[in-house]
């Protein structure tokens, strides 16, 4: 493999668990709930699947175990923000806090086990051409699934009923309620939906993308993936770009470390945290332009009151 | 089945305002009881360990207030942030980069400075925290940048940067190769105040944080301002009140008391600057502000308390051998019964068929 096509292969899989967890987000957001847990319920789901194909020996064990791990801490924040109406930035922070403690001490079990790769994908002849060989038809079934699963999100929001129903209710809950529409059902299931993708973008990393377990292993991606929704202007498309870039921005260390780039590997390490603060400066610069494409609900509490 | 409806209250509960973050201590107790059980350990003697034992000398005691005064100092600066709306997560990075700001002045200054190091060490530190929260805040008031995501990826950074300094430059040529600075000399020592424990400079800065903040809060415009900023931003805008100042005092004042933080924790307890010089104290510090309910007063104790759990767990740690991340669970439990239980100081369970809203209904 040329170098090129080790830098491309290595930004997909770094970008997998990214989309992964930011689509989810952008699906909870649409509904007009702001989940600040990503990174807590990614590392729930890291730590989850691992335990689960280690168990198992079965990856879609893992990734279910993960998706489920995933939803119900979202089913936690869900009820307390949704039917107790909690402040969503703090149970979102509360997720991550109790997400991070919760994986550590599940993962003690863990620490130092081995797991094998994921299978890629091999189409005789196909998957063996130069560049797009390994980048298009060498990869293995999450990659498939996360970008399938970001072009359905856009296909549901804006070709169906269901997607319109989700959209009014994260626009204006008021009269999404006033017209019939259960604003608080439909939340917790975006709410729920968010979680399993951010489940199953942390197994990615555990299952996947190392293939291992240790403490603290999101190293922020929640955060970035959070980020990447603002980036996208709630744009499934958008995301799907976004998502590839910052992929790059994170492998980019590894690949310098390689080439002797003579750099210090902590400042590399930055790159990808610095340019999540460079991307949200740039899209948050104007400020009409988020106003108008973020669901105006956004983070807001919403209570029957008839 | 009887209905269960929330009634809004015309006023905020005050019994309620005191009775629910007790109410989620004593449910976090619950679950905590319920978590040893399944991790296999007697409850009744885990709570023994966690709670009563490593609190039993005086040496436990100054733990409490050198666990404690991070915590505190750091919440204390979150808190008037929270109030006004302006979400500081960042506290971490703000306490390693006054750490970083304040221990090189301790490093390379202390020969020159003689007595004034301590000082300027303080006065380092503070700038350091502040300068890293003022990124933030320019970034938020400039370009509109949301603050929780910006405070948060710097927390990373400043990590990466205190590692770099440990592992490059600043690594100590004596100290075997090891992720090390020298340790401090001279008056950069910040020496306990009183003998037996570790006690020192921290806890009287986090005291003297307490009645500052409580004054400011309660007692200034500033505090009337910040408040206002929060509850209604359209009547502060109204009055006149300046949102972009507001939004700068608040990250400014909690970076210096989060720097302030660092450097005590680096020149005091720990000695020299480390990879890692915190258990998450600027993350913790945002469930300490919780559970105190913004309020300074609030703060000091629970800020007491999350320090008691830290004690805890290295205690039960070596006793019981549970491990140490059981913590993590504890304050993440304590923070989700604490906004759950908050409910009942804006609403009013009320159990039973609804009188007149039932047509409605």
């Amino acid at each position: 493999m040329t170098e090129l096509t080790a830098i491309l292969v290595s930004m997909v899989l770094s970008a997998t668990p990214l989309l992964l967890a930011a689509a989810g987000e952008l699906v909870t957001e649409k509904s007009g709930v702001l989940n600040l847990g990503v990174e807590g319920m990614m590392i729930v789901g890291a730590v989850v699947g691992f335990g689960a194909e280690y168990n198992s020996g079965s990856a879609v064990m893992g990734f279910a175990a993960a998706a489920i791990g995933g939803a119900l801490l979202a089913a936690l924040f869900g009820f307390l923000t949704l039917f107790f109406l909690a402040n969503q930035v703090a149970t979102g922070l509360a997720l991550t806090i109790f997400g991070l403690g919760l994986s550590a001490l599940i993962g003690t079990a863990y620490i130092g086990k081995p797991l094998p790769h994921l299978p890629l994908l091999d189409i005789p002849g196909i998957s063996d051409l130069p560049v797009v060989g390994p980048l298009i038809f060498g990869q293995d079934a999450i990659v498939y699934l996360s970008v399938a699963v970001t072009i359905a999100i856009a296909w549901f929001l804006s070709r169906t009923r269901l997607g319109l129903v989700l959209r009014s209710v994260g626009e204006n809950h008021e009269a999404a309620h006033a017209l019939g529409y259960p604003v608080r059902r439909i939340r917790f299931l975006a709410v729920l939906f968010g979680g399993a993708m951010s489940g199953l973008g942390g197994a990615y990393l555990s299952l996947a993308y190392t293939p291992l377990w240790s403490q603290g292993m999101t190293a922020g991606r929640g955060w970035i993936a959070l980020a990447l929704v603002v980036f996208s202007t709630w744009k499934p498309w958008r995301l799907l770009f976004g998502a590839y870039l910052f992929g790059f921005f994170s492998i980019v260390q590894l690949h310098a470390q390689g080439l002797a780039v003579p750099i210090a590997p902590e400042f590399l390490s930055m790159l990808p945290y610095l340019a999540t603060i460079l991307v949200l400066v740039i899209i948050s610069r104007d400020a009409k332009r988020i106003r108008l494409n973020a669901p105006a609900s956004l983070g807001k509490a919403f209570r029957a009151t008839a | 089945m009887p209905r269960i409806k929330l009634e809004p209250r015309a006023q905020s509960s005050r019994l309620m305002t005191y009775l629910s973050p007790l109410l989620a201590v004593v449910l976090t107790l619950m679950g905590a009881a319920v978590l040893f059980a399944i991790l296999g350990r007697d409850p009744l003697e885990a709570y023994r360990a966690f709670f009563i034992d490593p609190v039993s000398t005086l040496y436990g005691i100054g733990e409490l207030g050198v666990k404690g005064a991070p915590l505190i100092l750091c919440a204390i600066g979150l808190a008037i942030g929270f109030r006004a709306n302006v979400w500081n997560i960042g506290a971490e990075g703000q306490f390693i980069l006054g750490a970083i700001a304040g221990g090189g002045v301790g490093l390379f200054f202390e020969p020159l400075l003689g007595p004034l190091t301590m000082p300027a060490m303080l006065i380092a530190g503070a700038l350091g925290g502040l300068m890293w929260a003022a990124i933030p805040a320019f970034l938020k008031t400039r370009f509109n940048a949301n603050e929780i995501l910006t405070s948060l990826m710097l927390t990373y950074v400043a990590s990466l940067l205190l590692n770099y300094l440990v592992r490059g430059p600043w690594r100590d040529p004596q100290g075997y190769n090891f992720p090390q600075s020298k340790p401090f000399d001279g008056y950069a020592v910040f020496n306990p105040f009183f003998t037996g424990t570790r006690l020192g400079l921290g806890a009287l800065m986090a005291l003297l944080a307490v009645v500052g903040g409580w004054f400011l809060m309660s007692r200034s415009f500033l505090g009337y301002q910040i408040k206002v900023v929060g509850l209604t931003p359209a009547a502060a805008t109204y009055a006149g009140f300046n949102q972009k100042r507001v939004v700068w005092f608040c990250l400014a004042i909690s970076g210096a008391l989060a720097g302030l933080a660092g450097v005590n924790e680096v020149a005091g307890p720990i000695g020299q600057l480390l990879p890692t010089i915190s258990p998450g104290y600027g993350f913790t510090a945002i469930i300490v502000a919780f559970l105190g309910r913004l309020h300074p007063f609030g703060i000091l104790l629970a800020g007491l308390l999350i320090a008691l759990s830290y004690l805890g767990g290295e205690a039960a740690q070596i006793s019981l051998n549970l491990p140490v991340a059981v913590v993590g669970v504890f304050q993440g439990m304590l923070l989700f019964f604490l906004l759950a239980c908050e409910l009942l100081v804006r609403y009013r369970v009320v159990i039973g068929a609804p009188a007149v809203q039932s047509i409605a209904a």
